[in-house]
């Protein structure tokens, strides 16, 4: 498949320099790498500059409600497993008003893809704070700076056993797309956190802040992604030192395989005309 | 005139009321006798005081009764409890013995229930069937039918169990034969109707729902709902059917119009509370099209108010759900049978008006069990609006939301069609992609509202009369009260007429016009303190009711109860 069979016409409504850009060319890249036709892939998305995001590529798009994308995405994927389902959405509407779900449904483990655009800020509101931003930030809201403790998403991935746990960076497409087609191959809940400057909101986690401290895990053979409590360490690492990559991975039953569904025909399909219910009538005789 | 009596089995929760309950349903039912059962119960699972009541007749049954003829207590405090409510010239089975009771009533049947049970059985787990064994005696019943009933219901536990069930049932029953002296209570049988069903109204929606093919149900567990979910989750593997317990009613509702968004028709179920945490839900699938079903089985509110008791108050709330204008369809079914035929035409109704289709009922439907005769399947049919599979090789250039004369446009499934498309809850244009455009954002809203609600007004679901043409008084009523408010009509003579509202929204407004013009006197009966039919009536109609007839204590109506609330308004009928 051509990165071009996913270029769509709508016009883009992100600030210049916004960090999203190079996230959507990643998605675009994996895409096409996986090599599957625009009509089988499924973006879903919530409310917020990263929701956006699936108009901007050539391929089916479910564009919900603020922080209820991935319960969509989940139905969606149950109802018609042919599809690839693949939710983008931000800091705000993942870990916030989605929390709930993102807990529930690492534990339900159907088998869709969670790319977070983690800009550490509210964009479409123009600047307050996210479960995600820095202690002491100050914005017009949070006047005096952010008292609130970080939400630690990957963190808390790998605490609910999260089977495919990784972090990206904007800035380094060629990088994302791979943790991208990963996460999208991978059977199961895979997160994908990306760190995303907000070039109009948030003044402190720039390009320039983040170019000095990202590294990558991937190319470290002494580390081992398999390994709960090291990934655990490394994805509390924040500050000086920041890794992408894939932190976490182990493989384990999803909730298809669990319920014994995932061998099944798409629900869609099922001919629903005229469905005898003779059998179970005669349990209320 | 044909005979009946009202039953009441009581105690406390845990010693398993509603399993005397459904063996006595199945006994009068399989003698051909006819029932309404319903069970009022305490929000805990142990303790407190709960009872179930049936009314047997030789004849179709629709309603509560107020007063039993028969109560058996199985513990000491439902003596005091329940010993008032008992019809003059009733009985109370009690055991004087272990309840330590020593006064004489003259509607007292001493019966050594718990001795019976654990001489016979071994264990005081035989009471229940020793109490069958006590009513299937009082009230005339051949022993044959409850051995088949106990067969039946033991079948799956051995030969055993089977054999000290059916002892023990004896063992109360020949206690009641050669002690029990009245012949008030006995009953005629009558020919059992063949295929004859005997369920609730969470059953049925739940068979609805399967015939109506649903494939995903998706909620969050909530009384009086939950019976939905776990009917349909009994039988899930054999329809193929999934259902997910949701984390929360948000994640039910988005989980479900995701699921009818990729091609599986989809439903949830939960009471009020639940169902406003969904209104934005509701709201979305108004604005993505997304064809959803969701039950309200109503409770008593505000906020978590009787969690298991009865109440008709979310009729505003369900009209008005979801923020924003948009075209829904609120169904009220009055029976277990139209619960059924609504559910499945819900589904078609969604589908092909790509809209929230919501089906209210309450406790009072939820949980009441009556007999009925088999469902028409030809009345219960499925019909298709979507671009088939095969249609869909055809389409090229797909629009998601194309206007077309009708408001409808066609809905492909995802995967199916060469194109990919978009939906948005963002205002949006033909192809799903956000705009802020004023004319496309007017023709959205009118596609949304008014084309889809013309396309409803020719699909009402008839309001449901009885002896309209004569009468000078009509009660109107929605849901459950339907039963209630038809035999209070039968039993106050020609005079008056029994109005039902299956489907609150769009409202049948010129239909209930035409039915009371000229009518002397209009009275809405309500399970609610506001009186919001009489409410929605004057607004869609501008027809100002004579007055309401409300009940807002947690309780169904019952015939009694209504007939006595008409006769202190000296409402005469002509």
């Amino acid at each position: 498949m051509e990165i071009n069979g996913f270029k769509s016409s709508d016009e883009i409504a992100w600030c210049p320099g916004c960090g999203d850009f190079g996230i959507l060319n990643a998605l675009k890249k994996a895409l096409a790498a996986l090599g599957r036709p625009p009509k089988d892939i499924l973006l879903v998305s919530g409310i917020g500059q990263a929701a956006k995001l699936p108009h901007y590529i050539n391929s089916n798009c479910f564009n919900g409600l603020h922080g209820r994308a991935i319960p969509a995405a989940v139905g969606a994927k149950l109802a018609n497993s042919y599809l690839t389902v693949i939710v983008t959405t931000g800091d705000g509407d993942c870990y916030g008003e989605g929390g709930n779900h993102f807990i529930h449904n690492i534990r339900r483990n159907a088998d869709i893809t969670v790319i977070v655009c983690d800009n550490q800020i509210y964009g479409l509101t123009k600047g307050q704070a996210s479960p995600t931003t820095d202690l002491d930030y100050e914005t017009k809201v949070q006047v005096g700076g952010v008292v609130l403790e970080p939400f630690h998403p990957l963190e808390t991935a790998i605490a609910l056993g999260c089977g495919f746990v990784a972090r990206g960076y904007a800035a380094d497409s060629g990088h994302l797309s791979g943790l991208i087609l990963e996460g999208i191959k991978h059977k199961g809940f895979s997160l994908i956190d990306v760190l995303q400057p907000c070039v109009s909101f948030n003044k402190k986690n720039t390009y320039e802040w983040y170019a000095k401290r990202v590294y990558k895990v991937d190319g470290d053979a002494s580390y081992d992604p398999g390994d709960k409590a090291a990934a655990y360490r490394k994805a509390a690492e924040w500050g000086e030192r920041i890794p992408i990559g894939v932190i976490y991975r182990h493989e384990k039953p999803t909730y298809e395989e669990k319920r014994g569904i995932a061998d099944n025909s798409p629900l869609a399909e099922d001919n629903i005309e005229d469905v005898d219910i003779s059998g179970t009538l005669k349990e209320f005789l | 005139m044909d005979k009946e009596i009202t039953i009441r089995i009581t105690g406390e929760a845990g010693q398993g009321i509603q399993t005397i309950g459904a063996a006595l349903c199945g006994l009068f039912k399989s003698c051909g006798l006819h029932i309404f059962a319903n069970q009022d119960y305490m929000s805990r699972i142990r303790g407190g005081n709960n009872f179930f009541q049936i009314r047997v007749k030789e004849s179709p049954v629709l309603a509560l009764r107020e007063k039993p003829d028969i109560i058996v207590a199985l513990d000491k405090q439902s003596v005091a409890l329940h010993r008032p409510a008992l019809a003059a010239g009733g009985s109370l089975v009690l055991d004087k013995k272990r309840f330590d009771i020593s006064g004489s009533d003259e509607a007292f049947f001493d019966v050594p229930l718990y001795e019976l049970a654990t001489s016979i059985g071994g264990s005081e787990i035989f009471l229940n069937t020793v109490s069958c064994g006590v009513v299937a005696a009082m009230t005339g019943t051949e022993f044959r039918y409850l051995e088949l009933i106990i067969r039946e219901a033991f079948a799956a536990k051995g030969g055993e169990i089977i054999g000290k069930n059916i002892a023990a049932a004896q063992g109360g029953f020949d206690f009641a034969k050669n002690n029990f002296k009245k012949q008030e209570f006995l009953l005629k049988p009558g020919r059992p109707v063949n295929g004859a069903l005997l369920l609730n109204g969470n059953e049925a929606i739940a068979l609805g729902a399967i015939r109506g093919g649903c494939k995903f149900y998706s909620a969050y567990p909530m009384s009086p709902s939950t019976g939905i979910m776990d009917t349909i989750a009994h039988c899930s593997k054999k329809y193929n059917v999934v259902v997910e317990q949701a984390e929360d009613e948000i994640a039910a509702i988005n989980m479900i119009i995701g699921a009818s968004f990729a091609g599986a028709r989809s439903m949830t179920g939960t009471s009020g509370g639940g169902f406003a945490l969904m209104g934005e839900g509701i709201s979305l699938s108004g604005m993505t099209e997304t064809p959803v079903v969701v039950v309200d089985a109503q409770r008593p509110a505000p906020a978590t108010g009787f969690p298991t008791r009865t109440e008709q108050a979310d009729p505003d709330l369900l009209i008005h759900s979801g923020h924003g204008e948009f075209a829904r369809v609120v169904y009220s079914p009055g029976t277990i049978e139209e619960a059924f035929y609504l559910t499945v035409k819900a589904f078609n109704v969604a589908e092909k008006y790509q809209l929230p289709v919501l089906i209210m009922t309450d406790q009072h439907l939820a949980d009441s069990y009556r007999d009925i005769e088999p469902f028409d399947m030809n009345k219960a049919k499925v019909e298709r609006y979507i671009i088939s599979r095969e249609a869909s090789k055809q389409v090229s250039g797909y629009k998601r939301y194309r206007f077309a004369p009708s408001g409808i446009s066609p809905r492909a499934i995802p995967s199916w069609i060469e194109d990919p498309f978009y939906a948005d809850s963002d205002e949006h244009n033909e192809a799903g992609h956000i705009t802020e455009d004023a004319l496309t954002r007017v023709k959205m809203v009118e596609k949304r509202l008014y084309m889809k609600m013309d396309g409803l007004s020719r699909e009402i679901v008839n309001p449901v009369a009885h002896n309209l043409e004569k009468a000078g008084t009509v009660l109107i009523g929605f849901g459950s009260t339907y039963g209630v408010i038809k035999e209070a009509c039968l039993a106050l003579g020609p005079g008056f007429a029994s109005l039902h509202l299956p489907q609150l929204w769009p409202f049948p407004a010129s239909q209930i016009a035409s039915s009371l013009k000229g009518k002397k006197s209009i009275l809405t009966v309500e399970n609610n303190a506001g009186g919001q039919l009489a409410g929605l009536l004057m607004r869609e109609t501008g027809i100002k009711v004579s007055g309401s007839i409300l009940r807002y204590d947690g309780r169904p109506f019952n015939l009694d109860y209504l007939l006595e609330r008409i006769k202190e308004r000296g409402v005469n009928g002509n």
